[in-house]
């Protein structure tokens, strides 16, 4: 072959590859532009339309932006102390916004819980018995819904619509019901994100379980073990460590999900945060939110450093 | 199991010691979490007085509330007045309209009593109501001043001074008075759907709307049938389904706003977050700390400070769902970027780049996919997110499915919403399922 031969060719075939790359980045620049361009008109058009069905409008109200930081200032900065810790306040005037003392908890003689961390317990304790329950009843419904320990495929269609339809069934609707049953409080807060837990963990956990090596399932049948000795023995060390801190993010959401319950009428402190906000009482509201975000920073940092021990740098998603 | 002897003990202790001999954590770790986890449950039924609750819970209530999810009631009165006759009538806001035609099921019969298809038969007269049901004939007399049931009373009725009620099961029931009889008849479904009893289209078979909308005269001659049949169904009274509509809308868009706003917002800090993108430490750890309080203060809290600011309305649920997600999204794509290979970056950077260029080429394609995953994961979970802040008046469907429930005679219509907001969700769960697919190419937890 000569060498003039050769580089014609050459210059064939690269001609033919650029010519491919260019056919197929213009396509992908295409689909990216319709994707754009598709992305900014749903944009341009849900701010007007969220604009105008909105009470007050954007740039109308947008200079008064700040003006919850006027009431939200306290008259005296101390009085958000007291208000955290239930000591009676000078300005005191027989007025719901400086009745800081009035929802002491008294435990033992003098010795009182301060009314706002009586209620930031009963929030906390609301989602975490809620997240304990739901992982416990989550768990066997998943190993119900996964295909390598459960051979029935009525058995998996039934625990798997169980799991998509708690996860998917609202659970403002959930905590209607039961307010309606048990009456208002935090027991029908507890109902309603137990139920949903046990669908998110549920589908969680058997897409988990699917996933697992089924090697030792095979030893621990090879040697005659039951169903449940398989599930103990094979499945169930492999995947603890990965359910537990997928229990514990739970417990993260829960915290915030038993707040929200609580401020549309499920007690604890979510509710007592809307009424401050509401009202603009701002010793108050300045209090409940400083215990607030120092409790969930809390759960988070502990979740976080528990999950860290349990299965070590893993990416979650913050699911709801 | 097979039981292993000895030997095989001492075999498999020699080859793997730790097996056998254990810190003490992993011999009494998982008892002691286990008691701990009992001790707390029994802490917790004592704080919330579960027994007590669960006890005085009006459970019969979840029943009715649910079965008034799919049924509706009819409640005619039948009356003897002075002269011997009986009149009906109909409470006002009845599903038959403010003036109904008798129905099929409520006879005349020759004597001027009526008989109501219900149960095995209810027969009213003037002197006496005769109640078939539960496999016998119950007689109740109501010619004197208050009504006797004949005989003796069996568990379904409950007969007090002046009244017998009488339970006819899922049929319904009756309420009897000297000379009245409340009649309470059940029927499954959801009634005047489409069209309430206000509307000119009431009462009509789907043939005659049909044809009435395809060919008859004008009704309304100020519009065409179509569009007063469209007014009439968006603005039916019973089920409002103009409102509920908009309002689901409502809840679809602040999660989209809020996320698209989130996810616009955190990709640039998310760049400066990432430890291996930024090399400024303070930098990088001030705006983990913002990601982390964004992220804490919640979308509750945010939301109750936006309708103070804009007022009630789907711009301050928007406005919540977006400050959230700024955190959510920054810290997810921050790890995100962190977690990357660094070999296309320094090949790129190799050649001569341009910093922007790196990113572009050497850091985008990388991370791209998680980041596209991520971002429908949230729309998606704010669409549920979206829906609860609605309650407390940040716009959307959940301000009305709460105060539908508030009355506790309105469980069709939370009935209706919730199928809706199903549906929503499953439809946008398996869009963003294949959307995910398509961009990742696999399937990601």
């Amino acid at each position: 072959m000569s060498v003039a031969h050769t580089e014609t060719v050459l210059k064939e075939a690269t001609h033919e590859i650029v010519d491919a790359w260019d056919r197929t980045t213009s396509k992908r620049r295409l689909y990216t532009i319709i994707g754009l361009v598709l992305i900014g008109i749903g944009f341009i058009g849900s701010v007007q339309y969220a604009d105008e069905a909105n009470a007050g409008h954007f740039f109308e109200r947008l200079p008064h932006l700040f003006d919850f930081l006027q009431w939200l200032i306290p008259n005296d900065w101390n009085d958000v102390w007291r208000a955290l810790f239930g000591r009676p306040s000078p300005l005191a005037n027989g007025s719901e916004a400086y009745d800081f003392a009035s929802g002491r908890v008294y435990i033992w003689g003098d010795f009182y819980i301060p009314e706002y961390f009586e209620l930031m317990i009963t929030t906390l304790n609301i989602a975490i018995f809620s997240t304990i329950f739901g992982f416990l009843i989550a768990v066997p419904l998943a190993f119900m819904s996964a295909r390598n320990i459960t051979p029935s495929p009525a058995i998996r269609f039934g625990a798997r619509r169980v799991c998509e339809f708690l996860r998917a069934f609202p659970e403002l609707v959930f905590a209607g019901l039961f307010a309606a049953v048990l009456s208002a409080g935090p027991v029908p807060a507890i109902a309603a994100i137990l139920l949903h837990t046990i669908g998110a963990l549920g589908k969680l956990f058997y897409e988990i379980i699917e996933n697992i090596d089924m090697k030792p399932d095979e030893g621990v049948r090879s040697v005659g073990g039951t169903r449940l000795e398989r599930i103990r023995f094979a499945a169930l060390p492999q995947v603890l460590p990965n359910l537990i801190s997928y229990g514990l993010l739970r417990l993260e959401i829960n915290v915030r999900a038993s707040t929200i319950i609580g401020a549309v009428g499920g007690g604890g402190i979510g509710e007592e945060l809307r009424l401050a906000i509401a009202r603009g009482f701002g010793a108050k509201t300045l209090a409940l939110l400083l215990l607030l975000f120092l409790t969930i920073i809390a759960v988070d940092q502990l979740s976080a450093w528990l999950r860290k021990k349990l299965v070590g740098e893993h990416q979650f998603l913050l699911a709801h | 199991m097979t039981m292993i002897n000895t030997f095989d003990r001492r075999d498999i202790e020699t080859r793997f010691p730790e097996l056998i001999h254990r810190t003490r954590w992993q011999r009494f770790g998982a008892p002691l979490v286990i008691i701990g986890t009992l001790l707390y449950v029994l802490y917790a039924v004592w704080f919330f007085n579960l027994p007590k609750m669960v006890h005085e819970a009006h459970w019969e209530r979840f029943s009715i509330y649910l079965l008034q999810w799919v049924s509706y009631d009819v409640q005619p009165q039948f009356r003897v007045k002075d002269n011997g006759t009986i009149d009906i009538r109909y409470p006002r806001f009845s599903v038959l309209g403010d003036d109904p035609k008798q129905p099929a099921w409520i006879k005349t019969e020759a004597d001027g009593s009526y008989s109501v298809d219900m149960a095995g038969g209810v027969h009213i007269g003037r002197t006496e109501t005769v109640v078939n049901a539960h496999g016998t004939s119950l007689t109740i007399r109501t010619s004197g001043t208050a009504p006797a049931v004949v005989g003796a009373a069996p568990s379904w009725v409950s007969a007090s001074a002046d009244n017998v009620q009488v339970d006819l099961g899922l049929s319904g029931w009756l309420s009897i008075d000297a000379n009245r009889v409340k009649v309470v008849k059940r029927f499954f479904g959801w009634p005047n759907f489409i069209f309430d009893s206000t509307s000119p289209f009431f009462g009509k078979s789907t043939g005659e709307v049909v044809s009435l909308l395809v060919s008859g005269d004008r009704i309304d001659p100020s519009q065409s049938n179509l569009s007063l049949a469209f007014d009439n169904f968006w603005n039916n009274m019973t089920w409002q389904h103009g409102d509920v509509w908009t309002k689901l809308f409502q809840t679809i868009v602040m999660a989209f706003l809020g996320t698209l706003l989130g996810a616009v917002v955190g990709f640039p800090l998310a760049f400066l977050a990432a430890r291996n993108i930024t090399p400024n430490r303070l930098l990088n750890s001030v705006l983990k700390r913002f990601f982390d309080f964004m992220r804490s203060v919640d979308m509750l809290i945010w939301g109750l400070f936006l309708t103070r600011a804009f007022g009630p309305g789907p711009l301050s649920g928007s406005g919540a769902i977006f400050l959230m997600e700024v955190g959510s999204l920054g810290k997810l794509y921050a790890e995100a970027l962190e977690n990357i290979d660094n070999k296309p970056r320094e090949g790129i950077r190799s050649v001569g780049a341009s910093p922007i260029a790196i990113q572009r080429y050497g850091v985008l394609p990388q991370v791209m996919p998680v980041f596209a995953g991520q971002t429908l994961y949230q729309w998606e979970s704010n669409i549920r997110g979206a829906t609860i802040i609605g309650a407390i008046g940040a716009g959307g469907i959940g301000l009305k499915i709460w105060e539908a429930m508030r009355t506790n005679d309105n469980w069709q219509n939370v009935a209706y919403m919730v199928v809706l907001l199903l549906i929503v969700v499953y439809v946008f769960d398996m869009i963003s399922n294949k959307l995910r697919s398509a961009i990742v190419g696999e399937k990601m937890i």
